[in-house]
């Protein structure tokens, strides 16, 4: 430790914490620590990591490690895995789930189709109507910006559990949704227990109410007509559900990078004779493309994740997803080898569809 | 700006209405949610939309604190569950969180690199995959069933970590060394000297971490399975989805969720701030 210089007390520093000026320690013998300083440091600073780290391993990093394991096996989740409990199957869990026909591997199927569609309308909806409420409130002729701001933004920090509930009854048969719908003459669907598809819907009203013969074939358990299907009525309110919950978060993400933009380019574009829709695509989205591709990200590792409010809807074929069929194979049916490699299929699922869409529309710096 | 005192009338108009119409959507099923919460079964089950109770019930209520008729909700034990799990949950995460945050933006030490490589890589691993591998552990501690399960797996987060680190590095480093070269141990001018510099990261950290630990439900669902370990969450999610046998009690339900929502509403209304601030720390400046 070095001593030279006029020692500042520790009283001092206490009272005066942020005043550097005060604190006039010439420095030349820091030197980035001697060996001592080196020393202590390393014990320290393995000493300060420690309990996190430990945590981390124990209970984030070694208990992905097992899981895997136990992906490999047919476990009851009863015994203890790793005493025996458990019997080997190598890649069995994954290779029926993917090859060998089942009623688990139909479920998987429906499953990836209901999250896959519920994604396509979800991601995009949530984005646009961001991106729309954002440049809404970026408008400087509006006053009451705050109040709005709070009230948009405060679905997203609330619980998940208790807003679906709110919804499950918003949207019941006789609920709010479908009286304000009875005041225009239409018959809301009895929403969450519809599990039609909205694209054989609208094939129905054209007349087309059973598959053609090529549309008969499975591909996975599920016939062609079935992958088609659209999304079913009942997550279409999931869908909405999370649209207006997320938005909030990620138009507080717009409007940062919007405030950003600054009005100088947006006037100098005006006056070139821009209107304000070119103004907005040729000059704000081209800025916004880093915040774009955030938000997108976000949602797309979101939505593909999607658990609690599926949880509230039952064990409801038509809203499973694979987090909830991976909960529901383990815990309710006692497969947690089938589980897990759920589990890990849609974990590689998320990794594959984040980096293509890196690929796509990432930074290209 | 001559161009813009034509439309700007017309737009500023149109702007308002969109804005009260989302606002409409937005806080509408709220109110709903409240006015149902003072109804009858009968009545909230045929009037729906109405935002005025006939009649006037406050027997949900009553139920949610054990009076009234019908089914007991074990509402109180929810709310202390929800209570102690999130204080510690949260304490945990500021103490422990600012400590690694802290080593990893200023003190030297072999395989910093590698540790902070390491924290950021576990942000990577999406919530849903680690339910069965947290389930198993527990299981494997014999913590299933337990607070300390409860608490223990969600204690540190390495989102947490991070925040704090990027609050540090922006203290000027002179400090420290001045209280060095005066003789304070590392852990002292950590604690007396750094600590209070980083008050914002700290308010913001301790905001987080009750609001996500607060809303917590997969990671409950799967540490526990006795009933008397049931939070607001996830008691209130099996007593709605009918596993404990009830699943059109509107009014109930709906005081519940409007209890449930009620602490984040009051952080969030003080703190705003903080909300906002910490999600933007993905890179864009606030």
């Amino acid at each position: 430790m070095s001593t030279s210089g006029d020692r500042t007390s520790p009283a001092t520093l206490a009272e005066s914490p942020l005043t550097t000026a005060d604190v006039n320690v010439p420095t030349p013998p820091v030197r980035r620590g001697g060996p001592g300083i080196r020393g202590r440091q390393s014990a320290a600073g393995w000493l300060f990591v420690a309990p996190a780290l430990a945590i981390l391993l124990i209970f984030l990093v070694i208990p992905i490690g097992l899981a895997f394991y136990v992906s490999l096996t047919k476990w009851d989740g009863l015994s203890s895995p790793f005493g025996g409990g458990a019997k080997w199957v190598g890649i069995g869990n994954y290779k029926n789930l993917l090859t060998q026909d089942s009623l688990t591997r139909q479920n998987f199927s429906s499953s990836v189709r209901n999250n896959f569609y519920f994604v396509l309308i979800a991601v995009p909806s949530q984005t646009a109507l961001s991106l729309f409420l954002a440049v809404l409130l970026n408008n400087k002729m509006l006053k009451g910006k705050g109040f709005f701001r709070t009230a948009f933004y405060f679905p997203s920090v609330t619980s998940s559990i208790a807003i679906t509930l709110v919804f499950l009854f918003l949207f019941s048969g006789s609920g709010a949704v479908n009286t304000l719908l009875g005041y225009v003459g239409i018959n809301g669907p009895n929403w969450l227990a519809d599990s039609d598809g909205v694209f054989h819907n609208i094939l129905g009203g054209f007349g087309i109410d059973s598959p053609p013969g090529w549309a008969k074939h499975e591909f996975m358990n599920l016939s062609w007509w079935d992958w088609l299907s659209g999304p079913s009525v009942a997550i279409c309110v999931i869908i909405i559900l999370v649209v207006w919950t997320t938005a909030g978060t990620f138009m507080l993400m717009f409007l940062a990078a919007l405030q950003n933009i600054g009005e100088e380019l947006d006037e100098a574009s005006e006056l070139d004779g821009a209107s304000s829709w070119q103004r907005f695509r040729y000059v704000t989205v081209p800025m916004l493309r880093p915040t774009l591709y955030l938000v997108l990200t976000l949602g797309l590792i979101g939505t593909w994740q999607v658990f609690d409010q599926i949880y509230l809807t039952g064990n409801n074929p038509a809203t499973t997803t694979p987090a909830f069929l991976s909960f529901s194979q383990s815990f309710n049916n006692q497969a947690f080898g089938v589980g897990a490699a759920i589990a890990f299929l849609l974990f590689g699922l998320i990794i594959v569809l984040s980096t293509i869409q890196r690929r796509l529309i990432g930074d290209r710096d | 700006m001559s161009t813009r005192s034509y439309t700007s009338a017309p737009r500023r108009t149109l702007g308002y209405l969109a804005l009260v119409v989302f606002a409409v959507i937005y806080l509408g099923p709220f109110i709903i949610q409240i006015a149902t919460s003072f109804k009858t079964d009968a009545d909230a089950a045929n009037h729906s939309l109405s935002l005025i109770p006939r009649p006037v019930s406050t027997n949900a209520w009553q139920r949610l604190f054990g009076y009234g008729s019908g089914e007991a909700v074990p509402f109180g034990r929810w709310l202390t569950n929800s209570i102690i799990v999130a204080t510690c949950i949260t304490l945990g995460r500021v103490f422990l969180d600012s400590l690694a945050g802290y080593a990893l933006a200023r003190l030297q030490f072999r395989g910093r690199r590698l540790i902070f490589a390491g924290v950021l890589a576990t942000l990577a691993v999406p919530g849903v995959v680690l339910l069965i591998p947290r389930f198993l552990i527990l299981k494997q501690l014999t913590l299933y069933n337990s607070y300390a399960g409860m608490i223990l797996p969600i204690m540190v987060d390495a989102a947490g970590i991070f925040i704090m680190r990027q609050f540090f590095l922006q203290v000027p480093v002179e400090l420290e060394e001045a209280a060095r070269i005066d003789g304070a141990g590392i852990f002292k001018t950590y604690w007396t000297v750094v600590l209070p510099l980083v008050r914002p990261g700290l308010l913001t950290l301790t905001i987080l971490s009750f609001q996500g630990s607060w809303n917590e439900f997969s990671f409950f669902l799967v540490a526990t399975s006795d009933a008397k370990y049931n939070t607001l969450t996830t008691g209130l999610a099996k007593f709605s989805s009918g596993s404990l046998g009830s699943g059109t009690q509107y009014p109930v339900n709906m005081g519940a969720a409007l209890l449930t929502t009620i602490p984040v509403a009051i952080l969030f209304f003080l703190f705003q701030r903080q909300f906002s601030g910490s999600q933007l720390s993905g890179g864009v400046k606030g």
